[in-house]
């Protein structure tokens, strides 16, 4: 068996192990649904969340240790993870065969030779690395300016750099300027970066662009909802996602630039292969010549997968172990050994000093900048309403990368990727919509936080959710308030009875109350005709025949206190029947209220955890009359509301 | 040859334009009568004026009780019926806490029913919280399998529109009917509890779950869309679990306190007598209840339960 058969078999086996963890990924009692598979093994594998997640918080969450076997792997062998393990490079391979149906041979080689262009994803990784290193470089330099020795060598170090850049000057070398440029940058930039240190933030962007997280968040959100919308064997209902078009067509334009290109997106894009591009040049294994007596047919290049060029100076960060050239050598003198290229190899990315500078400077920038609109302050998004164990908005984008298992595995499918709502670094995390869905936030379910790969959202006990057992003095787990629309609710705006909110409202006792109230209906105030048993005639025929014996509506004598009322029981248009009430029956020629009981709702905010189950049921269904805002949710002290 | 081609290209722009032509537009839409549905009758007749009232705290004792006091399951389900039970699943709570139907229960009856020979037992319900969620986690889905019957989550497709003969309120209204092709039997088993709205929830106000659609604005009018949805179901038994009864927080309780031990088990070929027991066991009367009174007037049933001779009998 060739070692591309073995290959395919490996691509194969991993994109079905991806698409079953797709699969699995909901809650039920079906087989196969949840059963403890790590359905979140790929994104635990991608040392680009680890780094990411390190960079921004300083730590190695639980399963993101799996990260550790692909970085030793990677070391050994090259970038295998590229050309053997990941789905979405096996789509873009699968894809890419499709292209090159059509093209002769020369076509082939030609569309696979080194782009320049190919260092974009060099520049993609840095800078999205730095978005999330902000806080750590300017604690770096904080502890620098602390401790004095280190501070006053470099300090020392500057004025000599400094000296010799002026004195060298008059030896007309030609560095000499940009050094002196770069040292008052450089302590400008110390300077911004410790003055404005509010400012600079980490936020973990790498989810964008991460392959992982991107496939997953692709198939999950987008390509399962749409292959489920005719069977409903995978959801029992049609599942929605706010904005999955977009998650959809950048992810069918990634696959369709392989007609073009073959392996489009990792060849140019992917920053996860950057990284692994980087560490594949300590790799001990790397594809090369064994000897010189090459007669450069190009056959290695027909099939190469990274636009790596092994005919020539192979370039190790570019090349993903598709093994092809392997294959393709028809003379044998290409293989995957220890000794470096008999015809040499580039073992650096190709990508300038100035250009990582650069595009490290710009992503440490990019954060502040984003973050001038202030939602992380005073102009925070009560729209915003993050699951049931979310951290703190700055803890949580320093962790969430997107991927959308949460969203998958929601059983009432109320977790959404989202728009601009937490501002331009908040694209694509949760957010949580109670219109779509089945219900609100289910009391019992707290399966999100267990598939979140780097503890975004917490892994909550039921105790903990519902503020049970050692959790009873901190409560519930709270993830805001409810609102009542007085200017839409049915019994505070429209005289109609409803409490459908209070019914609903699952926490006991429940968050909603209901105050009694009654109002005297339009065209309520009528003159007594006569009275016979409870049969009261009206001078006016205001009414429909039983539009007022629903057992809602009573009559009531005008001045006289509560209790004074007696139920409806029948209407005609111009006569009513009361359930016997002595001190109620009215006399001839009195005026009398016809009035409706109506149980206002009212929410208690010390009991309201923000489930939404109420927004949910509303009967007013466009706009809702009571409504959820992110108001006193656990996890931050910015909006709460009580004392 | 080109004119030729242009001629027939021109005739067939021509022929396209005059079938689909379309001179008055939409018109406003209307529902087609005939796509109502309506379920059938269940009941059995001779045995509608059943009635048993078991005192007991084990609800399968109660129900052995309740049912040989009327002949036996067998008298209502025969050897090639298929059975519909109806549970309350609203709530994605476990079962202790009684907010929905109790598994032993429908674990017990659905095996009742197939070992009278019922070809199919099927449970449905299109609770209020999330289906998926509601089954499992009440334990009525793994009850029914148990006892080998099928659960019916409901899906979009399987609603059709109804309009209830004699209502007013629910017309054209979507009704959770694809459960019931080819059903014989209809079996409501739904607990004692406080609802702030209606006053109470048990059998008749069961029935909401067949409904689909936005369908809380009902609650504008609960006593008479009640009494409407009882005119709209006949079911061949009911049976009323009031061995524990939800006093407070109701309908969704969440809380043992909630709960009160009333060891009473109804068992009813009459819904409407059923509720009428049921509302004691909440401390109210029928005339606290309009529901009630308006299903009588309707015709559904009756509330004076002793002209219907009950079994009162004890399970211990």
């Amino acid at each position: 068996m060739s070692i591309v058969t073995v290959r395919r078999i490996s691509q194969v086996f991993f994109l079905a192990l991806f698409l079953w963890f797709c699969v699995v990924s909901s809650l039920g009692v079906e087989s196969w649904q949840l059963r403890g598979w790590p359905v979140s093994w790929f994104l635990q594998l991608d040392p680009l969340v680890a780094l990411g997640t390190i960079l921004t918080t300083g730590t190695l969450y639980a399963n993101l240790l799996w990260a550790l076997v692909t970085v030793i792997l990677t070391l050994i062998l090259g970038r295998f993870f590229c050309g053997w393990v990941c789905p979405f490079g096996t789509m873009h391979h699968a894809v890419g065969y499709l292209g090159k149906r059509s093209k002769t041979l020369s076509e082939e080689i030609a569309g696979n030779r080194f782009h320049p262009l190919q260092s974009i994803k060099f520049w993609i990784l840095v800078f999205l690395l730095s978005a999330g290193a902000g806080s750590l470089l300017a604690l770096g330099i904080r502890q620098g300016f602390r401790s004095s020795p280190l501070l006053w060598m470099v300090f020392g170090g500057s004025i000599v750099i400094a000296a010799l850049a002026l004195g060298g000057m008059w030896g007309d070398r030609r560095k000499v300027g940009a050094v002196l440029i770069g040292l008052v940058g450089f302590w400008a930039a110390t300077g911004f970066v410790f003055g404005g240190e509010r400012m600079i933030g980490a936020s973990l962007q790498t989810g964008l662009l991460d392959p992982i997280p991107l496939v997953y968040r692709s198939v999950n959100l987008a390509l399962l909802p749409l292959a489920d919308s005719s069977t409903h064997v995978l959801s029992v209902d049609q599942r929605y996602y706010e904005g999955a078009w977009l998650i959809g067509v950048l992810f069918v334009a990634a696959l369709l630039m392989n007609l073009k290109i073959p392996r489009f997106y990792c060849r140019f894009v992917c920053p996860l292969g950057a990284l692994f591009g980087v560490l594949a040049r300590y790799s001990l294994w790397r594809i090369g010549k064994a000897c010189s007596d090459c007669i450069q047919c190009g056959l290695c290049e027909q099939d190469c997968e990274g636009g790596c060029e092994p005919l020539g100076q192979i370039r190790i960060p570019d090349c993903v172990l598709c093994m092809n050239c392997l294959d393709g050598c028809k003379h044998q003198i290409i293989g995957y050994r220890t000794a470096p290229s008999a015809s040499g190899e580039i073992v650096s990315p190709n990508l300038s000093r100035r250009g990582a500078l650069m595009a490290l400077a710009s992503g440490v920038a990019v954060i502040p900048a984003v973050r001038l609109g202030g939602q992380l302050g005073a102009n925070w998004n009560p729209g915003l309403i993050r699951p049931p164990g979310a951290l703190p908005e700055e803890e949580f984008l320093k962790r969430c990368i997107k991927c959308g298992q949460c969203m998958r595995v929601c059983p009432t499918n109320i977790i959404h990727p989202a728009g601009f709502e937490a501002g331009l670094e908040g694209v694509w995390t949760p957010i949580l919509n109670y219109r779509i869905g089945t219900s609100g936030c289910q009391l019992n379910c707290i399966a999100c936080g267990h598939l979140c790969p780097t503890a975004a959202i917490r892994p909550l006990t039921l105790d903990e959710k519902k503020g049970l057992g050692t959790f009873e003095p901190s409560g519930p787990i709270r993830v805001g308030t409810a609102f009542v629309d007085h200017g839409r609710c049915l019994p505070w705006a429209m005289d109609r009875p409803c409490i459908v909110c209070q019914e609903n409202c699952p926490v006991s006792p429940k968050a909603i109350f209901v105050r009694e109230h009654y109002s005297t209906v339009r065209a309520g105030l009528v003159s007594v005709k006569s009275v016979a048993r409870g049969r009261i005639e009206l001078a006016e025929r205001p009414f429909r025949p039983g539009e007022i014996a629903t057992g809602d509506y009573f009559l009531a004598r005008e001045g006289l206190q509560d209790g004074n009322r007696s139920l409806i029981l029948e209407n005609s248009e111009g006569a009513v029947t009361v359930q016997a009430n002595g001190h109620a029956v009215p006399e001839p020629g009195e005026k009398v209220h016809v009035q409706v009981r109506l149980q206002r709702p009212q929410v208690d905010p010390s009991r309201c955890i923000g489930c939404g189950i109420c927004e949910h049921e509303c009967p007013v269904s466009g706009r809702r009359a009571i409504r959820v805002t992110a108001e006193n949710e656990s996890r931050s002290r910015r909006g709460s509301l009580l004392l | 040859m080109r004119s030729a081609k242009a001629g027939a290209a021109v005739a067939l722009a021509g022929g396209v334009s005059a079938w689909l032509f379309d001179p008055e537009g939409p018109r406003a839409p209307s529902a087609s009568e005939s796509d109502l549905v309506t379920l059938p009758d269940f009941s059995v007749s001779g045995l509608d004026r059943k009635l048993s009232i078991i005192q007991g705290a084990d609800r399968v004792k109660s129900l052995d009780v309740a049912l040989k006091a009327l002949g036996g399951i067998e008298a209502f389900v025969k050897r090639g019926d298929r059975v519909l039970v109806k549970v309350n699943a609203a709530f994605a709570t476990p079962a202790i806490l009684s907010a929905t139907t109790n598994p032993d229960l429908l674990a017990e009856v659905c095996r009742r029913c197939l070992k009278a020979g019922a070809a199919s037992v099927v449970v449905t319900d299109n609770p209020i919280n999330d289906p998926e969620s509601c089954f499992s986690l009440t334990g009525l889905r793994e009850a029914a399998h148990s006892a080998g019957a099928r659960v019916i989550l409901p899906r979009a497709g399987f609603f059709r529109p109804t309009t209830v003969a004699g209502g007013s309120l629910i017309k054209d209204w979507p009704l959770l009917h694809t459960p019931f092709q080819g059903v014989t039997r209809l079996i409501s088993i739904a607990p004692v509890k406080d609802h702030n709205r209606s006053g109470a929830s048990m059998i008749m106000k069961n029935w909401y779950g067949l409904l689909g659609g936005r369908r809380n604005i009902f609650h504008q009018d609960i006593h008479n869309t009640i009494k409407e949805l009882a005119m709209m179901v006949k079911p061949t038994l009911v049976i009323l679990d009031g061995t524990t009864t939800m006093m407070t927080n109701g309908p969704t309780g969440g809380s043992l306190s909630d709960l009160k031990a009333t060891n009473t088990l109804i068992v009813s070929a009459d819904q409407v007598a059923a509720d009428a027991v049921g509302a004691t066991l909440l401390g109210k009367t029928v005339s606290d209840l309009p529901f009630i009174l308006k299903a009588v007037e309707a015709g559904v049933g009756t509330a004076d339960v002793e002209s219907l001779r009950p079994v009162r009998a004890s399970a211990v």
